[in-house]
Order: C-alpha cells, then sequence, then structure tokens
C-alpha cells in the first residue's frame, strides 16, 4: 500500500538516520517522488537539524575556569 | 590551543591525567564543560545547579581516574558520570526526568498537528496535507545562522521534557553518535530515535510558525 503524508512524517527521523528498512525506504522515496509537500517537510527536517547543530555558541566564563583549575590543582596535590 | 590531544590516543590521554598533567585536563574542560553544563539543563532547572552538577562531575572524574577501566571512552566516562549527578540533583529539586519507555505513552504526541492532513476516511488523498508545508529554500541562507534563530531553537529545545532535551542537546547540539548517547543515557537505541524524533518535529514546528512570520 502505498505511503501516506501523515505516515511519513513517523518515519522522517528513521530515513535520515539511516535506520529504515529497506523495504520501507522504497515506499518513503516512492512518496516523496509524487508529493512535494512531504519533499518540503523532509527538506526542513534537515534544516532544523542543521540550524540545532549551529546552536552552541557558549564559552567557559574565567570565573568558572579558575574554579575547575583550582578542583585540578587541589586534586593533584592530593 | 594544546592541540595534540585532539588526536591523542586515549590510553596516552588516560595516562597523562593520572600523572597530574595540567594541559591534558585545560584541554578537556575546555572541551566539554559547556556541552556537560548544557546537557545538566535537561535535568535541573537552575543553572546554578547545573554548573554545580559539572564541577561535581570533575571531581568525580579525577578522583575515578586511577580504576577507569576504559571500557568506555573517556568522552562516554565524563558524560555518564554528569547524566547521574544531574538526575540526582533534579530529584532533590522535584524534577523527575525519565527514561522508561513505559512514561513515552504520556508523550506520543503525532509529529505534525492531525488537522493539517486530510481527515483518513476521506474519499481521496486521505492523510495527505491539506496545505504543503513550504520550501524554505528561497528564504536568505543568513536567517539560519542568526542571532534571533540561534534563541528561538534555545527556547524550543528548553520547552522540551527533559529526556528529548537531553537526546536532541547531546545528538543534534553536541554531534554524539547515537550509540554514544545510548550509553551516556543508559537507553535503548530505538528509545533514543524515538525521544530524537520527538524533540526534532517539535523544533521544527517551533522554526515553522516563525519563519511563516518572517516570511
Amino acid at each position: 500500500m502505498a505511503m501516506t503524508c501523515k505516515e511519513l512524517v513517523e518515519l522522517v527521523t528513521d530515513y535520515l538516520e539511516g535506520k529504515l528498512p529497506d523495504v520501507e525506504v522504497i515506499r518513503f522515496e516512492q512518496h516523496l517522488s509524487s508529493c512535494d509537500g512531504c519533499t518540503n517537510y523532509l527538506e526542513q527536517m534537515r534544516q532544523t537539524v542543521r540550524a540545532v547543530g549551529h546552536a552552541r555558541q557558549d564559552v567557559l566564563a574565567p570565573q568558572q575556569w579558575q574554579d575547575l583549575l583550582k578542583l585540578f590543582r587541589d586534586w593533584k596535590n592530593g | 590551543m594544546i592541540a595534540i590531544y585532539e588526536d591523542m590516543d586515549e590510553t596516552l590521554l588516560l595516562k597523562s591525567l593520572r600523572n597530574g598533567d595540567e594541559d591534558a585536563y585545560t584541554w578537556l574542560v575546555q572541551k566539554y564543560h559547556t556541552s556537560l553544563v548544557r546537557l545538566a539543563l535537561s535535568f535541573v532547572q537552575e543553572a546554578r545547579l547545573a554548573e554545580e552538577a559539572a564541577q561535581e562531575t570533575w571531581i568525580a572524574v579525577l578522583k575515578g581516574l586511577d580504576r577507569f577501566e576504559a571500557r568506555s571512552s573517556i568522552k562516554t566516562w565524563i558524560f555518564s558520570i554528569l547524566a547521574h549527578r544531574a538526575k540526582t540533583l533534579g530529584q532533590r529539586e522535584n524534577r523527575m526526568v525519565s527514561f522508561s519507555e513505559l512514561d513515552d505513552v504520556f508523550d506520543n504526541a503525532p509529529s505534525v498537528n492531525p488537522e493539517r492532513f486530510r481527515p483518513s476516511n476521506a474519499a481521496s488523498s486521505a492523510d495527505h496535507w491539506v496545505t504543503f508545508p513550504s520550501s524554505w529554500d528561497r528564504l536568505p541562507e543568513e536567517i539560519f545562522i542568526s542571532q534571533e534563530l540561534f534563541h528561538i531553537i534555545q527556547d524550543a529545545i528548553a520547552a522540551l521534557p527533559g529526556n528529548q532535551r537531553a537526546v536532541i542537546t547531546l545528538h543534534d547540539v553536541d554531534g554524539f553518535s547515537s550509540d554514544e548517547v545510548c550509553n551516556i543515557l543508559g537507553i535503548s537505541e530505538t528509545n533514543q530515535r524515538v525521544l530524537l524524533h520527538r524533540s526534532r518535529s517539535k523544533v521544527r514546528e517551533v522554526l515553522e510558525n516563525y519563519l511563516k512570520l518572517e516570511n
């Protein structure tokens, strides 16, 4: 049976992570080839993953680092 | 900075640490501390407690160096200690983060609002989009790396249930492999992927709503 859009959106992560069984990959890609909505959806998920991957800008504050260095020196001096 | 540790064999790195090599420790802390705090925030609410969990992790790491048997990578070991510590601190805050698959029944919401699809009993095109999701390809690339989008993503992740937050944080923000995520959180691969899927689906929805307004 052909895959529906509602079914496809639940399988996107399995597909992107390469964990979808081969038979399902065929149904998935068959659906994609005839559905612009799901093609856009899959692309949105890809872009979401990429954007989330950029969501780290935190740096160690000098005070934080001083505290952590002290931990080490205390440990070393036993 | 101190790039030699980046490619160093784990046995050597471990040896350096055991010998009290301050540069090796500095490298580890610079590389992982902010990621540890970020993961801790999946389990505790207060930033102060997250920092405490990360600090306690480093103490436990230093004290445990001699006993560490390298059955996992040093990185996985460090993050497992953090997950355990942060979970305990969260319980003190009355915040329980469960990775039990039984608890998933409380959040088995569909990835996409069902109203976006035609009814399952529709005569034609059942369960297909009512209106298609739009293509983001025409949007300027700058939007995806803007400060504003960065904050929207951060807020979307912070709004997730703790178990989903921990998984997306480790896997997609900090780039851990699925195996590493499973080992750190002590969950099955299937459970990991379900949590990853739910978290990504929710963040996507937030982005879709934001980008609709921007467009």
